[in-house]
């Protein structure tokens, strides 16, 4: 087929493309994937007994902020990887400051604490199981994102990879979190993060193959 | 140069809110300066120049929801054609017959090609290849130039089915382009 016919062939009765496709591929695949999360936090592992009093604690709110905030800037940058020619920006600057102001805020919670506190408070009593977890709940959204960015076009398949890993992750924790019974600020800021990094450098290894076209 | 990137976003645009024949400019303009791109970087694949050119007219057709209006189209253009350059030559690992650097390039729509040329596939023998429910839509409509009313009578299809298999089949066939070529 010479190049010119194709030319008339892909222009012929063409149709509309709906602006807000992309958006809504988005929110199904963040709905979808958060549903199956939340069936194997409930399902799988069980609701946190003490959900109803942790609730009062303003360090519950704050871990949940923490999450939803690096899952909402896992997924920016997800939309920003997958359209040709966009780039990154901010984004991962905006990553590292909200990780950098949790671990500001864990060190002065170990720094205040009694000596004989602060391997509790670093390790809780599921450090060894959470970050395994995390990565577990994470799986549902993790395909979802796969799902979404498949009828994109991302160009940089490894960073792809590793950004929605990291939403998964991200959004897979907060899902977590109605599980975990750990609220101190040390060791979320190291096991959540190695939760989230779990699904990221699966992301990094497995994007090129999961998203090439 | 920055009046032919204005030019041919206006066009893109309106292609993409459904305006056939500007879309059909654009793929048209469009195509001479790809081959005027990869003809630069192909310069030891010259053969395969023009199977890359359909490969990305293919590919741009077919990603073409991604194209945010507030961006510069020559980044997205850019963008895609050095990802398709890149994977053709890692398919092929014969990375050694390139050397040609494939850093970013202002001179995008600086310079055209518009010898017409054919590729060393058939895409019509490939066309042939498709389940019907996406063959018939796009030679109905696309070949045919029917109307996609009249492509879902013919095919006893409903529209929306029609829609998909156009949408389908065109993935589908790049996807055969990227494993022969």
């Amino acid at each position: 087929m010479k190049t010119g016919d194709l030319v008339s062939l892909l222009a012929a009765g063409v149709e509309p493309i709906d602006a807000r496709w992309t958006t809504r591929r988005y929110v199904l695949a963040i709905t979808g994937g958060m549903l199956g999360a939340l069936a194997i936090t409930g399902g799988i592992l069980h609701l946190n007994r003490g959900l109803s009093h942790e609730v009062l604690e303003p360090m519950f709110w704050l871990r949940e902020a923490y999450c939803a905030t690096l899952g909402s800037l896992g997924v920016l940058a997800v939309a920003r990887l997958a359209r040709p020619g966009i780039r990154l920006g901010v984004v991962p600057a905006g990553i590292g400051a909200v990780v950098v102001a949790m671990w500001t805020f864990a060190a002065l919670i170990l720094l205040m604490a009694p000596a004989q506190d602060r391997t509790h408070l670093l390790l809780g009593a599921t450090a060894a199981v959470c970050p395994f977890l995390i990565t577990l709940v994470a799986a549902p959204l993790f395909v979802a994102f796969v799902w979404a960015v498949r009828g994109l076009a991302p160009t940089r398949l490894r960073s792809t990879g590793a950004a929605l890993g990291f939403a998964a992750g991200s959004f897979g924790a907060l899902a977590y979190s109605l599980h975990c019974p750990e609220l101190a600020a040390p060791f979320v800021g190291v096991w959540y993060l190695l939760g989230m990094l779990i699904p990221t450098a699966i992301g990094a290894t497995l994007g090129p193959r999961l998203m090439r076209w | 140069m920055q009046l032919k990137e204005e030019h041919l976003r206006s066009l893109l645009i309106r292609g993409l809110a459904g305006d056939s024949s500007a879309y059909h400019l654009f793929l048209g303009e469009l195509t001479a300066h790809l081959r005027s791109f990869l003809r630069r970087r192909m310069s030891r694949l010259p053969e395969e120049t023009e199977d890359l050119v359909q490969e990305l007219l293919l590919a741009i057709h077919n990603q073409r929801h991604t194209y945010d209006p507030g961006q510069p189209l020559t980044a997205w253009v850019q963008a895609i054609a050095r990802y398709k350059l890149v994977d053709l030559l890692r398919r092929r690992s014969r990375t050694d017959r390139l050397h040609d650097p494939l850093d970013d390039d202002d001179e995008l729509f600086a310079v055209a090609d518009t010898e017409p040329a054919e590729a060393r596939y058939d895409l019509a023998k490939l066309l042939k290849q498709l389940p019907d429910r996406q063959r018939l839509p796009i030679l109905y409509v696309k070949i045919e130039g029917g109307s996609v009313a009249d492509a879902a009578k013919r095919a006893g299809m409903s529209e929306s089915a029609v829609k998909v298999g156009i949408h389908r089949g065109l993935k589908a066939l790049a996807m055969k382009i990227r494993s022969i070529a």
